[in-house]
């Protein structure tokens, strides 16, 4: 992949989570920042917690009740926390499949988005965009690798205190 | 004697386009579901999975279809139902714009009908049900355990808090290398399987009937990864077993241990899961200790079909309950308030 393209500019953060807790807490704290039409673009491989990083955010936009698996009806949405929460899962779509579900609908919202699989549908997603990648690294460590695109969500990175990466050490 | 009554049902909330003509609520006359296969035969092309465009092309072929193999007419035709949630929104939307058109034609009764509801009243199909009645629904995008105090009222008591129990069986068979749809691979492995791989049990508080299958598919891609770390084989099959084992013991615990609580007087298996050998036999042999009659559908009803619909309808049908032409698709239709009101 080149480098310098637009989607690779952007500045890369990471958090370290030593147990499932501490990555919950992570998204929980990311909530907390969460305006109208946030969109976050989750990645990461089977088993990495996708699902369970969701279900933290939900907790802690106070979205009340159970949040599981969206992968059924692609597109789940919840009422009732601080702001209205859309949960996505693509896994099974492409970007020609995703494109008739009107997602862009959901991301001009007045809730927060938040996709898991989204890199299987890049070009849909809105040009300003959290990126998080979760990385199993242990049996209940992971690194969550955030890569903000727009001003506002490299402010929320900055806010949550996070370190910034230089970027020769993003590539494995 | 009273004339007998036909119910037409469209089924399009996922992949599966079908459409059933169901007489006097149980006596299925037709129920055609548009496999892939089939489409991909009729239409010369693959069907995407998520794809409301196929249903359009699809849903009257099909209609046509189902109304021919009834022997019946369309005069015939008392009522049209309908998935109206849940399900994806695209597709919900062709199965009800296809029914109000229908309905309006015919001059006869809407009745939207909820998903979930169709697969436990598939059990109608087979057998009478009794009251009060627990239901195990158990498919790739569900996992609950439903009970009805009386006809049509449904009560949620268990709920998956991650996967679905059929996703957990999709995903662990993508982990190992298996072709999708997982479940009926994982299922014959973990019969043919010579040991076990003992995976852990989410029981999760005591007394609850809620499920989670994430820990559980996160212990099988540790146990790859670590096989493959030390350059050891997969033992596919005994992680197979273990898998489906530990699935099984607890939902099958828990939908018996509701049963007595609650003293129903039956238990409805249903959802496309119940195909599940493993799941049928155990569930079997459980209810036959404990003296409790045990419904489970042919795999035809299990998986999604309009014929469970009509089932499901035949509740709203009997009550007068219909739908208005402002019908619309409801991707995150509650069951419990699809519920019949009388």
């Amino acid at each position: 992949m080149s480098i310098g393209n637009g989607d690779s500019a952007g500045r890369t953060f990471v958090f370290r989570a030593d147990t499932e807790a501490d990555t919950a807490g992570f998204a929980a704290r990311l909530a907390a920042l969460a305006e109208p039409g946030a969109v976050l673009a989750l990645d990461g491989d089977l088993g990495a917690g996708k699902t369970r990083f969701a279900q933290a955010f939900a907790g802690g936009l106070g979205v009340p009740g159970v949040v599981n698996s969206p992968t059924f009806t692609i597109i789940k949405e919840y009422e009732g926390g601080r702001l209205p929460f859309y949960h996505m899962d693509v896994y099974r779509l492409g970007p020609d499949e995703a494109d008739e579900l009107g997602l862009e609908e959901y991301f001009e919202g007045d809730g927060v988005s938040l996709v898991e699989w989204a890199s299987l549908i890049e070009p849909l997603l809105p040009e300003e965009r959290l990126h998080i990648r979760l990385t199993t690294t242990g049996p209940t460590s992971r690194t969550v690798e955030c890569r903000p695109l727009g001003g506002r969500y490299e402010a929320w990175c900055i806010q949550l205190g996070i370190t910034e990466i230089a970027k020769e050490e993003t590539a494995e | 004697m009273t004339r007998p009554y036909h119910l037409l049902a469209i089924e399009t909330s996922c992949d599966e386009t079908s459409v059933a003509v169901v007489r006097n609520g149980g006596e299925v006359l037709s129920n055609v579901v548009s496999s892939q296969i089939d489409t991909h035969r009729r239409f010369g092309g693959v069907v995407p999975e998520i794809a409301s465009r196929k249903h359009v092309e699809s849903v009257t072929v099909i209609l046509e279809e189902a109304v021919a193999k009834a022997g019946v007419s369309l005069g015939d035709i008392d009522a049209v139902a309908v998935t109206q949630g849940p399900g994806l929104v695209g597709a919900l939307l062709v199965g009800v714009v296809a029914a109000k058109s229908l309905s309006l034609a015919l001059d006869v009764p809407l009745i939207g009908t909820h998903h979930i509801a169709g697969h436990i009243y598939a059990n109608r199909l087979v057998g009478e049900i009794e009251y009060p009645a627990l239901a195990l629904v158990v498919s790739g995008g569900h996992t609950e355990l439903v009970l009805l105090a009386s006809e049509g009222r449904f009560q949620i008591i268990g709920r998956t808090r991650d996967d679905a129990v059929g996703e957990a069986y999709d995903k662990v068979a993508r982990a190992l290398s298996l072709p999708y749809p997982g479940g009926p691979h994982i299922d014959r492995l973990a019969q043919e399987a010579r040991e076990e791989i003992e995976l852990p049990r989410a029981w999760l508080e005591p007394d609850c009937y809620d499920f989670s299958f994430s820990g559980l598919k996160s212990a099988v891609l540790a146990e790859i990864n670590r096989a493959n770390m030390k350059g050891e084989p997969i033992r596919a099959a005994a992680l197979a077993r273990g898998f489906q084992e530990s699935v099984i013991d607890v939902v099958t615990a828990k939908a018996m241990k509701a049963a007595a609580e609650y003293g129903v007087r039956q238990l409805l298996l249903c959802g496309g899961v119940a195909a599940n050998r493993g799941l049928r036999e155990r569930l079997s042999a459980l209810c036959a200790e404990a003296a409790l009659p045990l419904l489970v559908p042919p795999l035809s009803l299990c998986t999604d079909n309009a014929a469970m619909i009509a089932a499901a309808a035949d509740l709203k049908w009997r009550r007068g309950e219909f739908g208005t032409l402002d019908l619309k698709a409801e991707p995150q239709l509650s069951l419990e308030d699809w519920s019949v009101s009388h």
